[in-house]
């Protein structure tokens, strides 16, 4: 089974030290940066391009085609903004990756400042992470002292600054223009587009914003080449990518795959769902992705195969809820979570999930009214789709899909309280003998 | 004719507007239009909160969805869009909640989220009945709400400032409120802070939001959050009549809207005049009145053995005409800034046709020969530029003029031009002002005195330059005569910008010394001839008058018997001590008058005056544009306008006034047509030697003890502090730590001491706000600093 894997980013996650430069480099790093470095700035962006590498946080936009949106004919500095704001419910790629391997993202920076002919990148960190922060200053002060960053990096002449700057702990800075808003110095809300942030992002000027996944992947592709990007995933969706899986599964935790692998695949590699249970439900790429059933066990985890079905890829964070699970219980949490992370600009949004929480709370304790059903529907329709930003879109997602596949189990919140359904003490994952 | 072009220009084709379809009805509107305010063009309102014309789209409430079946690329929105953030294109298709139950629904769902956390409290708020948000819920949401659980509440209210109160569960969240802050006053001391449904607008804890235009969010706030403490439960919107009227207090000439309830003005709101203050107004407009002021004069007063005792009408008229006989044609007139034009023209009827002088003037306030020259040259009935003009410019350059001081809607248009346009604004003053600072302006240092060669420093000027001149060049000599002399040569235009708003009126009325109604010179015979047969009268007089301060001289020298004083505060002169001495040494002192003051006290004869909410008539603003004073109720108590009791003296004078209504006056006004005759030459006076050692700079601030606004103890709360402004050096050279004493002819003033880096060497600023420690100098004059100790504290 393991051959299923294509270890490149967590190949060396194992070993002792992986996250410092020496090691990074005894395994071939900062190879790519020297060699970018010689490259014609359009033919790195070709190489990206070509190689098919599409955005890893989520929307899955082809990333080359991001970095040749910036208009080169602007006066204004062109900026390189990684977004390292990982904070949504089940979502668990970036931070591990950065605190095992934090120079395959500084690496990544340089090679895409200098496709983008920029010279000042951004690490927009989440800030509750203090370890994974403190491993990346420390990979960029290494960095530094190798002369990679800094003033004629790799004695190219060229120059990238890079620093790296701790959130204030809101989901909301995940997306790009609130992210934006926030390294600025603001409050981070989104703003309106256009202007999108290629144009005007960071100070009114062209910036590029990118998920740490995307640009840790291209010093890969710089290196092996775009042939070998692309041997790996399916047709739309090429090269390998970091699955998480959490919850009830045996062994959880990150699984480096190329794209289009199934989640029955997974599930082996991770040794099945806890024993003694199955699978009921589980969510494709984090809590704003419509979740799904063992029916789809075998559609090809890829930007294609999620879509078919109704869900998106998103952070491929496979949460996994085996049959103890309430999934109003479930869904009541994930709403919560987005009402407590919404910042407050647009109305469906502050208003909806309010009022959101307050229904499913009926719903779990068992004192919903006959229709209440429909109605939440309702008002997640007149939620998704708008509201202000893709904020709210992932609140609602989770409460349709859980309707559409487990309608039952809601209408019984007319009646029941969910921990009648599913004592709560049976899906814990982890025993809490003696804890008290 | 004017129309005529107006007409032609709607006809003619425009190949830039953008075509598109909107609920099946074809429309063409400029590029760049927003959905919403197309819709408007077919009579489509789309509901919004969030939405403001005059604001920077923000998209935040969401309530303007629309249908877009085709984005005129031919493929559609899949879901509804907001109206108020999305431009039109060619050929797209929008259907609003008319024709699409699409938007509809969503519109109706966007509502009924934002009722959810909103309290409801119609019946007891003051927005109740104005309220946008009552409306379209009325309008376009459903008639039951479907939430049945806990609403957000808070403590309520907070005080944002001493004037603006937020009752924070109301709030819908729009921020129209800090996005005016922000854009256009450049005020940001109101912000969203937390998040969610706990997301609030709130101020940093040290820092009120004290703004000269906070009372703008009031107005535009689309719920009940905001109210002003003036306001706050003092009436309903139902039971209030409103009326169009004209701001009584700078030269602006912004549009009110006037509430009244029992014969008492209860609050104004800024109007709609898109050719002047756009939909604002400044705090001093909005909450400063007098109408409901207990101390009004409601009677006249007679003094009787050394006392004013109150008098009958006829009473009252007898004393004074008795009084004006004795003085014969030794008397003066003064009128202050705050006449209509209608009143203005009888004053300056009854000084010259009735008394029998030319001893008039309207300017309480420092003045100079000099201006009055200039006036008569370039201001006085001729056309002034225009805001429109300003909108044009490619540069301002202020003189002796912060107009965030002195013309607060001024500096929101100049604000705006510099925001939207990149207007280049230069301002020739001491230091960058807080308002200069918000006008992104070129500091062109120059200590008073020294603006006329700054001014002629600036050699690029050209006829895309305005410059704009404050009335407090009148004090700095020779400062008029270079501003007339740069503009002749540059070919840069030149707008007086007076304080009052009844300055341009009295000066086309000719409430000047030597000028007659029309800016007619009253040296001119012709001028003459033809005032006095538009009046009825054999002749004018022809000899030279006398100006405001020197008839305070001639009072107390005895040459001039008596003196008829209109809305004058001694205090707002350049030397109120000898105002004061001229008055009380004045034989006859007649003063026309709505509260109490320094000049009612000295007189022998008071009559009350109706206040401008209690008339109808004009005021002629800096442009000047004729704007109307509405009558908004008539006054209970027996106060005439200022035209009516000059007709009645005039009556008994035997040498009738012609006029006693606002209407005959108005109509006499034009008769008189603008003086297209021969003018003063344009004044040629050097400016003077740089004073030695310390000079003294100052403006008055907007919101000060003047007489309009004297009662309104929020709005005068949000006033700011008073301060001493020195250079670093200077303040070293002085030993100027915390505290100083500024002192000049005998006065003396001790305020905290603000070092400012941009302060020109050797000058100190004071806010030359009236009230009893104003110092009696003008800017340009020494004035002695010292350091204050504070003895006897801990250290000591």
């Amino acid at each position: 089974m393991t051959d299923l894997l294509t270890p490149v980013l967590s190949e060396h996650w194992g070993e002792q030290g992986s996250w410092k430069l020496s090691r990074y480099e005894a395994t071939g790093g900062y190879r790519a940066a020297r060699k970018a470095m010689a490259m014609d700035p359009a033919d790195i962006i070709a190489t990206v391009k070509d190689a098919g590498l599409r955005g890893r946080g989520g929307a899955g936009f082809p990333t080359g085609m991001k970095w040749s949106f910036v208009p080169q004919d602007n006066p204004n500095p062109k900026y390189l903004v990684v977004n390292a704001d990982e904070s949504e419910p089940g979502t668990c790629k970036d931070m591990p990756l950065l605190l095992a391997n934090p120079h395959s993202l500084v690496e990544g920076i340089i090679i895409a400042c200098r496709a983008i002919n920029s010279h000042q990148a951004f690490i927009y960190c989440r800030g509750e992470v203090l370890h994974v922060i403190r491993r990346l200053q420390q990979a960029v002060r290494e960095a530094y002292a190798a002369g990679y960053l800094g003033r004629n990096v790799f004695g190219s002449g060229y120059d990238v600054d890079l620093i790296v700057h701790a959130g204030a702990g809101a989901y909301i800075c995940g997306e790009e223009t609130a992210l934006l808003d926030s390294l600025e110095g603001r409050r981070g809300q989104p703003r309106l587009r256009p202007p999108f942030p290629a144009v005007a992002g960071l100070y009114a000027s062209p910036t590029v914003v990118n998920n740490v996944e995307s640009i840790a992947s291209v010093p890969s592709i710089i290196e092996h080449g775009k042939d070998w990007f692309q041997s790996m995933g399916t047709e739309k969706s090429k090269g390998y990518t970091i699955y998480s899986l959490s919850g009830h599964v045996a062994n959880p935790g990150q699984f480096e795959a190329p794209m289009g692998i199934t989640m029955r695949q997974l599930l082996e590699l991770a040794g099945g769902i806890r024993a003694g249970h199955e699978l009921k439900f589980f969510t494709p790429g984090g809590s704003s992705t419509p979740i799904l059933t063992p029916e789809h066990l075998d559609v090809p985890l890829d930007y294609e195969g999620m879509a078919s079905v109704g869900t998106m890829l998103g952070t491929k964070a496979l949460q996994c809820f085996d049959d103890t699970t309430s999934v109003v219980r479930t869904t009541l949490r994930f709403v919560e979570f987005y009402k407590h992370e919404s910042c407050g600009k647009c109305t469906p949004c502050r208003e909806g999930s309010w009022w959101l929480v307050q229904l499913l709370m009926r719903f779990e304790q068992g004192t919903a009214q006959e229709g209440d059903v429909d109605k939440l529907l309702d008002i997640c329709e007149q939620i998704g789709g708008k509201s202000f930003c893709a904020l709210a879109d992932g609140a609602v997602a989770c409460v349709t899909s859980a309707v559409r596949h487990f309608r039952e189990e809601f209408e019984q919140g007319y009646h029941t309280p969910a921990w009648e359904l599913f004592p709560y003490e049976k899906s814990a994952l982890f025993a809490q003998e003696g804890a008290k | 004719m004017s129309v005529d072009a107006k007409t032609s220009a709607e006809v003619q084709p425009r190949p830039d507007l953008v075509n598109l379809t909107i609920d099946g009805v074809p429309v063409s509107v400029p590029k760049g239009t927003l959905i919403i305010r197309a819709a408007e063009m077919i009579g489509t309102n789309i509901p919004r909160f969030c939405d403001h014309p005059l604001l920077d789209p923000v998209g935040a409430c969401r309530q303007c969805m629309v249908d877009i079946p085709d984005a005129g690329n031919g493929r559609g929105f899949p879901k509804p869009q907001a109206s108020c953030t999305m431009p039109v294109a060619e050929g797209m298709v929008v259907n609003t909640q008319v024709t699409s139950e699409v938007a509809k629904k969503a519109q109706q769902g966007i509502m009924e989220f934002l009722l959810i956390n909103h309290p409801l409290d119609c019946p007891i708020c003051d927005k109740g009945g104005e309220c946008p948000l009552q409306n379209q819920a009325l309008s376009h949401g459903r008639g039951e709400s479907r939430f049945g659980g806990l609403k957000r509440t808070f403590p309520k209210p907070v005080n944002v400032s001493a004037q603006i109160l937020l009752d924070r569960e109301r709030c819908v969240l729009c921020a129209r409120c800090t996005r005016f802050s922000e854009q256009i006053s450049g005020d940001p001391f109101i912000a969203l802070v937390e998040r969610g449904a706990l997301q609030q607008v709130g101020i940093y804890e040290q820092d009120p939001y004290e703004s000269y235009f906070s009372g703008n969010v009031v107005q535009i706030c689309p719920v009940g959050a905001l109210t002003s403490a003036a306001y706050r439960f003092q009436s309903r919107p139902f039971d209030l009549v409103s009326t169009t009227t004209t701001c009584e207090h700078c030269a602006a000439g912004c549009e009110l809207r006037t509430d009244h309830r029992h014969h008492q003005v209860k609050r104004r709101l800024a109007g709609n005049n898109p050719a002047i203050n756009e939909e604002w107004n400044c705090d001093k407009g909005r909450f400063g009145f007098v109408s409901a002021r207990e101390d009004r004069l409601k009677y006249p007063l007679v003094r009787r053995d050394g006392v004013l005792k109150p008098a009958s009408w006829p009473e009252a008229i007898d004393a004074a005409v008795e009084g004006l006989k004795k003085a014969g044609e030794a008397v003066g007139v003064q009128t202050g800034g705050r006449l209509t034009v209608e009143n203005a023209l009888g004053y300056s009827r009854f000084a010259r046709a009735v008394l029998g002088t030319n001893n008039i003037d309207f300017r309480s306030r420092p003045s100079s020969d000099e201006e009055a020259q200039f006036l008569g040259a370039f201001v006085a009935g001729r056309a002034q530029l225009r805001y429109s003009d300003l909108d044009a410019a490619k540069r301002v350059v202020l003189v002796a003029f912060e107009p965030e001081d002195e013309m607060p809607i001024a500096f929101l248009r100049l604000r705006k031009l510099v925001r939207k346009q990149g207007l280049r604004v230069q301002t020739i003053a001491p230091f960058a002002s807080v308002g200069s600072r918000k006008l992104s302006a070129e500091l062109i240092a120059a200590a008073p005195g020294g603006e006329a060669a700054a001014l002629e420093s600036l050699t690029d000027l050209d006829g895309s330059a305005i410059i704009l001149v404050g009335e407090r060049a009148a004090t700095l000599p020779g400062l008029l005569s270079t501003v007339a002399r740069v503009a002749d040569s540059t070919g840069a235009r030149v707008a007086w910008m007076p304080r009052r708003a009844g300055d341009k009126g009295a000066l086309d009325a000719g409430c000047l010394p030597g000028l007659l109604p029309g800016g007619r010179p009253v040296t001119d015979v012709a001028a003459r001839v033809d005032v006095a047969s538009a009046w009825g009268v054999d002749s004018l007089p022809a000899g030279p008058g006398l100006a405001a301060d020197e008839q305070f001289a001639a009072l107390a020298a005895g040459t001039l018997k008596a003196v008829v004083v209109a809305g004058v505060e001694p205090g707002d002169l350049a030397d109120p001590a000898a105002a004061l001495a001229g008055l009380e040494a004045a034989d006859f002192v007649v003063s026309i008058e709505q509260r109490p003051s320094e000049v009612t006290e000295r007189a022998d004869v008071v009559f009350p005056a109706a206040l401008v909410e209690e008339q109808s008539g004009h005021f002629r603003n800096w442009e000047g544009q004729d704007l109307t004073v509405g009558l908004v109720t008539t006054a209970t108590q027996t106060p005439f306008t200022d035209l009516r009791i000059l007709a009645a003296l005039a009556d008994a004078l035997g040498k009738p006034l012609g006029m006693r209504t606002p209407a005959a006056a108005w109509t006499a006004f034009h008769e008189l047509q603008d003086w297209d005759g021969g003018r003063p030459a344009a004044p040629a006076v050097a400016p003077a030697a740089a004073g030695e050692g310390l000079v003294l700079a100052g403006w008055r601030e907007l919101l000060d003890a003047s007489r309009g606004n004297d009662g309104e103890i929020a709005l005068r709360a949000t006033a700011r502090r008073p301060v001493l402004r020195v250079s670093p050096a200077t303040a070293e050279r002085l030993g100027l730590d915390e505290v100083a004493r500024v002192a000049a002819n005998g006065r003396e003033l001790v305020l905290p001491v603000v070092v400012t880096a941009d302060m020109v060497d050797d000058v100190v600023w004071a806010p030359l706000n009236p009230g009893e420690d104003r110092l009696a100098v003008v800017p340009g004059r020494p004035v002695a600093v010292t350091a204050v100790t504070f003895e006897g504290g801990e250290d000591a």
